[in-house]
């Protein structure tokens, strides 16, 4: 009887002695093999459903799974070169630090960590952190693994958030689709995966275009087309964005100029440059609080912005009473002075910042992207496009609503009359240029997330800036905001058929064409003071 | 440019105590042809920093055939016309003795005239795309098929991709290099519409439309990889932009051959984690020669942050072979020392030796890495052995049946197996 009861006892504990003991094995073989037997071993490791496996193959996706050399004990270390700390792979215990090359990483590969991700997911779906088991529903769609069936009806069963619901229930049927379930569970499947983002429908379906059923290889083409329509449509709604972005970059480049050449009629070479400073002083604000206030990073932008456009601005009205101000009137010896201008600021900065290019990193807000519709959005070009318009807006205000701006039109419109008034000409010309200055150095402050901040950087921008301004008319802000979205939509369309080159040889062709025709641009100055 | 002068002379003054008394010694001039400003700053300054740093240590052994080694620096500025001029400035005006320079292949061509008409030598360290072999000029970076075909096979049969996305810059490297990638997976099945070649200009910042078309074409659930040519600081906006429309390197790779542990240096490397790039040395590579190399790079360097990467290498192998060759031919004559210069084998800093072939290229290791978080590659392939770079690519009908021997008495580099005839000389 005592025998017989010791025997059931014992048949009790060996399922839950040999389920300790199987992942013990199991993570003692992980460093052994080349990266397709580690990926099996992943896989048993995530079929087994003990809870310690997660935190053991969310060690080995970071790269920090190692093998101590002197006993073979697996162990996670982190930290920075030089200040590694240990712990036990599977309980997580601290072991005190880590000395240097006593351990030796368990190497993984991208299709190894796919097959990590697949088998966390299916140990994460019960998760009590919702991003966790909304992953792992993401994850199980990906790379369906038709054992998955069980615990993926079963965590739907449990769920109760509504996303993680429909997740869990389109990585369910795509699951379902691998096995021979019966056809109208089949066909069901089909319909809950096209509710998801169609590029996703058309990756997941295009396996089952050839399926034996006619029925379901039917629905699945229908559905792939459907799908594919839609994608149609928002490529083109895409075309329109990424040219508005352009059109946005463009914008902020040339609104500066715009004003300095428009306004004043004064050829400035050196306006990339201060695009450039702008971008320099982001970098320069960036670099301060990186030393002195890290939490500070995500303002630094907004730190950064008002900062480049007095430093800029006061560079501009420098240039303006220093150099421009003696050559009024004589255009080409105002370019050429202003080009002398462009090279001393780059190799300024060349030499005070270094030739090589200089990092300048996006705060948290400007990172990442956003879905709409079928398009996905980068916060950055987002953010920018909003900039660029309020930038514009301001500008329309400050011309048409302050004494400022009154005394600025009334200097373009009749110079010698507004004198008569009793405005003070100099003073509005060092201001007007200090401000075109001071825009620039706003546009650097926006570039400087987009392209890389270098004292090249103003060369990049300083003929798109002349060909926005040249295209929609000098002296009108208006004619710079159509010019500059115009031209940025037309390039984003041309370049899927020529690529970026052609596209830009396009652009330059058809301006010189438009030129031809009217030579004032697309909104000129109209009145008896444009035609003097 | 003048402090570097006077830093060398400087470097040179003690080697002098070591030679007899009363001994006239003129220095050995070496050029360095790098550009320290303009688009390929970010990739060429470190490698004026090394040929400094070798020429130093060289010095503190003695120099050169009992004379001191004085390196003499120039900017050409990523203006490939410079190039060709300040080449010319280097051999007639200064009397350098070799150059060490160049990294776009647009560079390396917008030179080789010069190097020819006035016989002097090249060593060009960075990987290429091959179709040439100069008898002025050494190769020791990477021919196609010891980085870019290695890549390939790699991507087909580790991850298993079928649809290939081909960006490149639009110069003759990436262009050529393409043209041989096309060849081979065409021949190795892949379907036409399976391949997609895309061209940007150098600088190219505006990479939304490219990394969208990228999505599309990858996004039909065969497995996708991007080879990218993508040359100098148009690579950083382009890796920000595949972060930022959410393509993770698990679901598209991109194995790059012009981004290595410099590159990476300026950039947050937090969203390229798992994207890939092949060469012959990675500076993580644990071998006693490669601590050493990273060790005295450091001190010469004063910055223990500062990274080495391949063509720095290339350098180091290229450097002591110059040195072993002069020393072998007993002067720095440019025909002796070339003569002298094949078979030539110094070790490398991976546990190899490498050694110059006949071709003017050389046997190298070939390993695919994978970009970690702290910028430095983990190595996760790698061949069994050395490899010696085949600048004919035996992939395109018209280069297959040529070869390369610049020993007496062939002394050809594009010898035509088929009718028996020498190309002669062509850029």
């Amino acid at each position: 009887m005592l025998l017989r009861l010791l025997v059931l006892l014992a048949a009790l504990c060996a399922p839950v002695l040999s389920h300790a003991q199987n992942l013990e094995e199991l993570i003692q073989r992980l460093p052994d093999g080349g990266f397709g037997e580690r990926a099996q071993v992943v896989t048993e490791i995530g079929r087994l459903g003990d809870p310690r496996g997660a935190y053991v193959l969310e060690t080995l996706l970071e790269g920090e799974l190692h093998q101590r050399n002197a006993d073979g004990l697996m162990m996670r270390v982190t930290g920075r070169r030089g200040s590694e700390q240990g712990f036990d792979a599977l309980t997580a215990e601290p072991l005190g630090p880590v000395a240097a090359r006593t351990t030796t990483p368990v190497r993984v590969n991208n299709a190894l960590r796919r097959t990590i991700r697949t088998s966390m997911g299916v140990l994460t779906l019960r998760h009590p952190d919702p991003a966790r088991r909304a992953a792992a529903a993401e994850a199980a769609f990906r790379t369906p693994d038709a054992e998955q069936l069980e615990p993926l009806t079963e965590a739907l069963a449990g769920e109760t958030d509504p996303a993680i619901r429909r997740a869990l229930a389109q990585a369910r049927a795509v699951t379902l689709l691998l096995t021979d379930a019966p056809l109208a569970e089949r066909l069901a499947a089909v319909d809950i995966i096209a509710e998801r983002r169609a590029r996703t429908v058309v990756a997941a379906l295009t396996p089952y275009r050839a399926a034996p059923e006619p029925e379901l290889a039917e629905k699945v083409a229908e559905t792939i087309a459907a799908a594919e329509r839609r994608l149609a449509f928002w490529g083109a709604a895409q075309n329109v964005w990424f040219g508005l972005s352009l059109g946005s970059v463009l914008l902020l480049a040339a609104v500066g100029l715009a004003i300095t050449f428009g306004v004043m009629g004064v050829i400035n070479l050196a306006h990339g440059e201060l695009i450039m400073l702008g971008a320099y002083t982001t970098f320069f604000v960036q670099q301060t609080i990186r030393t002195h206030a890290p939490e500070l990073f995500d303002w630094s932008l907004l730190i950064a912005a008002p900062l480049a456009f007095v430093v800029v601005g006061a560079v501009g009205v420098a240039i303006e009473r220093g150099v421009v101000r003696h050559l009024y009137g004589r255009a080409l010896e105002t370019l050429l002075a202003t080009w002398g201008i462009s090279l001393i600021l780059q190799q300024a900065v060349r030499m005070i910042f270094g030739p090589t290019n200089r990092e300048v990193g996006n705060p948290s807000w400007m990172s990442g992207s956003f879905a709409f519709g079928e398009m996905t959005v980068t916060w950055a070009r987002f953010n920018i496009v909003i900039f660029s318009l309020a930038v514009f807006v301001g500008l329309l205000l400050l011309l048409r609503y302050t004494r400022f701006g009154l005394t600025m039109r009334a200097v373009t419109q009749n110079r010698a009359m507004a004198a008569n008034m009793g405005v003070r000409t100099g003073w509005v010309d060092a201001m007007t240029f200090g401000l075109g200055a001071g825009i620039a150095g706003l546009a650097g402050v926006a570039l400087s997330q987009i392209d890389n901040v270098s004292p090249n950087l103003g060369q990049s921008y300083i003929i798109d800036s002349f060909l926005v301004v040249v295209f929609g008319g000098a002296g009108n802000l208006w004619g710079t905001l159509a010019a500059a979205f115009s031209l940025g939509v037309i390039n984003k369309f041309i370049e899927p058929w020529t690529g970026a080159v052609l596209a830009k040889i396009v652009i330059l062709i058809f301006v010189i064409l438009f030129i031809q025709k009217r030579p004032r641009g697309l909104f000129p100055q109209r009145g008896r003071a444009a035609e003097a | 440019m003048i402090k570097r002068h006077l830093v060398a002379a400087a470097l040179a003054t003690p080697a002098l105590g070591l030679l007899p008394a009363g001994a006239q010694v003129e220095p050995i001039k070496v050029g360095v042809l790098h550009s320290l400003s303009g688009t390929m700053a970010i990739s060429e300054t470190t490698l004026r920093d090394v040929m400094l740093m070798l020429i130093e240590e060289q010095n503190r052994k003695g120099g050169v055939l009992g004379r001191p080694l004085e390196a003499v620096v120039v900017d050409p500025a990523s203006d490939w016309p410079l190039f060709a001029e300040l080449s010319r400035e280097l051999i007639e005006g200064q009397g350098v003795s070799v150059v060490f320079g160049c990294w776009t292949s647009v560079s390396r061509k917008a030179v080789l005239p010069v190097f020819e008409e006035l016989n002097s030598i090249l060593f060009y360290p960075v990987q290429y795309e091959g179709q040439e072999s100069q008898r002025n000029v050494f190769y020791t970076g990477a021919a196609p098929n010891q980085q870019a075909i290695p890549a390939v096979d790699y991507l087909m049969n580790e991850e298993g991709v079928e649809r290939w996305y081909l960006a490149g810059t639009d110069y003759v490297y990436p262009r050529t290099t393409n043209q041989i990638l096309e060849r081979y997976l065409l021949d190795a099945g892949v379907a036409p519409e399976d391949i997609i070649i895309n061209y940007t200009p150098f600088s190219h910042s505006d990479w939304q439309t490219i990394v969208a078309e990228i999505a599309a074409f990858g996004g039909t659930g065969r497995k996708t990889a991007v080879v990218s040519t993508i040359n100098g600081d148009a690579n950083v906006p382009f890796y920000n932009e595949l972060a930022a429309q959410g393509i993770s390197a698990e679901d598209i790779p991109v194995v790059a051959f012009s981004v290595g542990e410099e590159e990476l240096a300026g950039i947050d490397t937090g969203p390229l984690v798992g994207h890939l790039a092949a060469w012959n040395y990675f500076m993580s590579i644990d071998t006693p020669e490669n601590e050493e190399f990273i060790a005295t790079w450091h001190e010469f360097i004063g910055d223990p942050n500062r990274v080495t990467n391949d063509p720095m290498e290339a350098h180091y192998i290229g450097f002591n072979m110059w040195v072993k060759a002069v020393e072998a031919a007993g002067t720095t004559d440019t025909d002796a020392v070339i003569a002298a210069m094949h078979g030539v084998a110094v070790p490398n800093l991976t546990g190899g030796l490498s050694s110059m072939g006949v071709n003017h290229h050389i046997t190298k290791p070939v390993f695919i890495g994978e970009i970690q978080a702290d910028g430095q590659f983990e190595v996760v392939w790698e061949t069994p052995g050395l490899v010696l770079g085949d600048e004919w690519s035996d992939h395109l009908p018209e280069s297959a049946p040529l070869i390369s021997n610049w020993r007496a008495p062939m002394e050809c580099g594009n010898f035509n197996t088929e009718t028996n005839t020498c190309g002669g000389s062509q850029y």
